[in-house]
This record gives structure tokens, sequence and C-alpha cells, in this order.
């Protein structure tokens, strides 16, 4: 999906909830069809990996290369249906604007740390410690299997038509924002991305805020 | 990019033939090889990937890709599970890109793009899809459709323009191709053999291949795949740590 720049018409002061998430924290909530989700950057390029699950049975998931072929294009914006792994529309992204959302580069965790940037990087926060740890308090039932290739709202990472993949500086910025209709009860977990080795939070991971509304 | 591995004939275990529209599963042993080959040309093999020790450690593609800076697979790559380890090494390619994003078929994609042929009428050729075949596969493991993660697509090629747009590149694999598959730990491997989902064919003509397992040889220090990357070396030092 190319470039949709588009602006929500919602009104914060109205939102059922909303909540500051700070970087390197988790967050799990629940999200009624016909509800609406939206994750605004704060302070800008701020990596926000979310995985969605069917709330009705969470074996079905967020799927992200059912995503990409079924728009037959990488990167997530306005019009992108995510897509589950039963083939049905989970979520509609009806708002963005910042305009590029990545869903190839997954998450950090301590043991792709050891691969990418040494074993001395074991030792820091990452996403999938935040997911698991999320999981694990949910009470349900959600383990290291269901954690597959997420979205990572705000961030950037191109592919080049010869195929490469590069991480690059972000194209959001403090208050851009992403907001995505609920087409069915859905269970959101998110982790404020807490990495610091790569620009994909700029080197300075910051709080996001999170809100949802229950009539749009 | 036409490459020969070192093993020779007598170092063959055995030899099968995954039907077109079929699924395969087999636990491919510690540094032992597995050529998939493309007789006629045109296959696409959907793929996945387990640590058959500890199955809850299993292929993934964004770990795969980012640690290597790439957006498809070939030869001289690593295939790297959620743990930081190397699952397998591709020793051995005739095609140079093999897709990793683009998914696979499900029942609905295949009706709608080659329409309904249900085994009443057509008994073995009526139309199958890759999910069905990979989740009844992982099923025969204790595995199932929580295990269905973004696979590989061996033998396809898949480009994207800057602003991500997709285009499947047509006859990208010659008759004969191959693909080598080098196992670093015991490694469930499940594939099926059906048409790429992005394959604009509305033909529904999946191809067979064959395979081939042979005895393998440990990785050297001077291995093409753990040389390739220093990211590629510490993953096989995480795996070779995994057996100490």
């Amino acid at each position: 999906m190319a470039t949709r720049l588009v602006e929500s018409s919602l009104n914060p002061a109205s939102a059922a909830r909303s909540e500051v998430v700070p970087a390197g924290e988790p967050w799990l909530g629940r999200i009624q069809r016909g509800h609406v989700l939206r994750i605004v950057d704060l302070e800008g390029n701020q990596a926000v990996d979310t995985l969605f699950f069917s709330a009705a049975d969470v074996r079905e998931r967020y799927s992200a290369v059912d995503t990409i072929r079924a728009q037959g294009s990488l990167y997530l914006s306005t019009g992108s249906r995510l897509m589950s792994t039963d083939g049905s529309v989970l979520l509609t992204i009806v708002a963005d604007t910042c305009g590029r959302h990545d869903t190839i580069g997954g998450a950090c965790s301590a043991e792709s740390n050891t691969v990418r940037y040494g074993h001395h990087t074991r030792s820091m926060h990452s996403c999938r410690d935040s997911f698991l740890l999320a999981a694990a308090r949910s009470g349900i039932p959600l383990s290291k299997r269901d954690l597959t290739a997420n979205i990572n709202f705000f961030m950037n990472v191109p592919v080049t038509p010869d195929g490469r993949l590069t991480f690059a500086d972000g194209i959001s910025a403090g208050g851009k924002y992403v907001e995505l209709r609920a087409e069915t009860d859905v269970l959101c977990l998110v982790s404020n991305c807490p990495q610091l080795n790569n620009p994909c939070n700029a080197y300075n991971p910051t709080p996001v805020r999170v809100l949802v509304w229950e009539r749009a | 990019m036409e490459t020969h591995t070192d093993n020779r004939a007598e170092d063959v275990l055995f030899r099968d033939e995954l039907a077109g529209g079929a699924a395969w599963s087999h636990v491919l042993k510690r540094h032992n090889v597995l050529r998939i080959v493309d007789p006629r040309g045109g296959a696409n093999v959907s793929a996945l990937f387990f640590h058959h020790d500890v199955p809850a450690e299993r292929y993934n593609m964004p770990d795969t890709l980012k640690a290597q800076h790439t957006a498809y697979l070939a030869r001289g790559r690593v295939l790297l599970s959620d743990m930081g380890r190397v699952l397998c090494s591709i020793v051995g390619d005739t095609c140079g890109w093999h897709d990793a994003l683009c998914g696979h078929t499900d029942a609905a994609l295949v009706e709608s793009k080659y329409g309904r042929k249900r085994y009443q009428q057509a008994r073995n050729q009526f139309h199958r899809n890759a999910h069905d075949n990979l989740v009844v596969e992982l099923e025969k493991w204790g595995l199932g459709r929580r295990d269905l993660a973004p696979n590989v697509n061996f033998f396809s090629k898949v480009v994207a323009d800057e602003d991500g747009r997709l285009s499947f590149v047509p006859g990208h694999s010659k008759p004969g191709a191959y693909v080598e598959l080098r196992a670093e730990m015991n490694v469930l491997v499940v594939m099926t053999a059906l048409q790429h989902p992005l394959d604009p064919s509305t033909t529904y003509a999946p191809c067979p291949v064959e395979l081939v397992v042979s005895r393998g040889r440990p990785p050297g220090q001077d291995d093409e795949c753990r040389r390739a990357r220093p990211e590629a070396a510490r993953a096989f030092e995480n795996t070779e740590r995994f057996f100490l």
C-alpha cells in the first residue's frame, strides 16, 4: 500500500481509554468490533511493535505475509487490511499521519540482539521479553509459539528493488498517529520498543499513547 | 550462480519425490543436506523449519532477513531461528533468489484463482492449497495452525518497487534448478509444492519436485555461510553452544 496520509475526525476527549505506554513496556488491550484504536508517536521516531489476535480464538492471529500477499505490497498505510492466519480481516487502517509502517522487520529479542549486535547486548531489554511477560501475566493462553512477525508502527524498513533490506531513519515525528478500526473482536499486544542499537527509535526510546474509541 | 557442493553420490541417503499439490516432512539430521530439485522449472515450494529437539524454536522470517540485511534468500545465507541460532545453511543454489515475504495460498485464494475442484470429481487431481497442506503436515508432528508462521517460497522471485508494490517474476526457476540446505541442528522440515500466491497464472498446475537427502559434513571455520557476515558467525556460535 503506497503512502496515504489521512487524518482522523475523532476527538481524543471522547475516547473511552487513553493511556501512555512508556518505552520498554507492553500494553495488552481488547478492542471490540467497530471500535477504533489509535497509537500516537508522542515524541517521534518510536517503533511500536504490535501483534493482534482474534479475541474469540487466539490461535487465529495477525499474519504479516497474508497481509502482504492480499494487498500485493510491503508497507502498511491507510486502507491496509490486516489479515489473519485464517484469511479474515482483523482490522483496517482508517487514518495515518505517518504514511508508512513496517511489517517485515519483526521484534527485537535478547537472542537476535546477540546475532545482530554481539553477545555483549544479550542483557539489554527487548520487545519479545515484553511480549512474553505480558502474555504470561494475562492469563490468556499465549506463548512464544504465538509471537510471529508483528507490525512495527512508525518504523521504516525499506526494501530496495534489488532486495536489500535496511533499517532507515524513521519518517515519523512527534504527534503522528495511526488509527485502526477492528473488524472483529481482537486482542492487541504492544511492546513499546526499547531497542538502543539501531535507528528504529532514533537511539532514544520514548513513550507512546494508546487511545480506544467505543463509538466511532 | 551455478554451484555444486561437495556431496558425492555415495553420500546420498535417500531420494524422494514430492508431487505437485502434495506435502512432505522430514527431520533432517544435523549436518545432513537436503537438495530440492525443480526438474521441469517453475516450481514453488512453501516451507517451514523447526528445531526438532525443541519445536518452540522455529524459523523466524524477520530475524533471518534483518540479520543478513536482505529481503530474499540465496546461497551463502542462513535460515535463523527465533533463538538466534542457525536452522539451515543454504549451501547450494542455482536460482539466486527465494521469496521470504509473500506467504502461501489458502482455500479462498485457490478457489478464486483456479476455481473449485473437489476430490469427489477430480480424485487426486483436486485443487489443494498450501495453508491446509501445511496445517495437516504440522499436525502430524504435534504442531498445528498455531505454528503456521511466515514461510520460505523456494524457487520464486518477487520484487518490490520503491512504494513496496510487489511483482512476481515469471520463469525464474529453470528446468533442473535446485537449492541445497544443510541442517545445523536436527531440523523438522515441513513443505508443500504449490504455486506461489502471487503467480499470475490462472491455471492450477503445481510442479513436482525431487528431494535428495545426503550425508553432509560439519561446517568448518572457513565455511561460506559462516563467513558471509559477522551476524552469521555469531549465529553459528550460538548454535554450536547449544550442543556443548
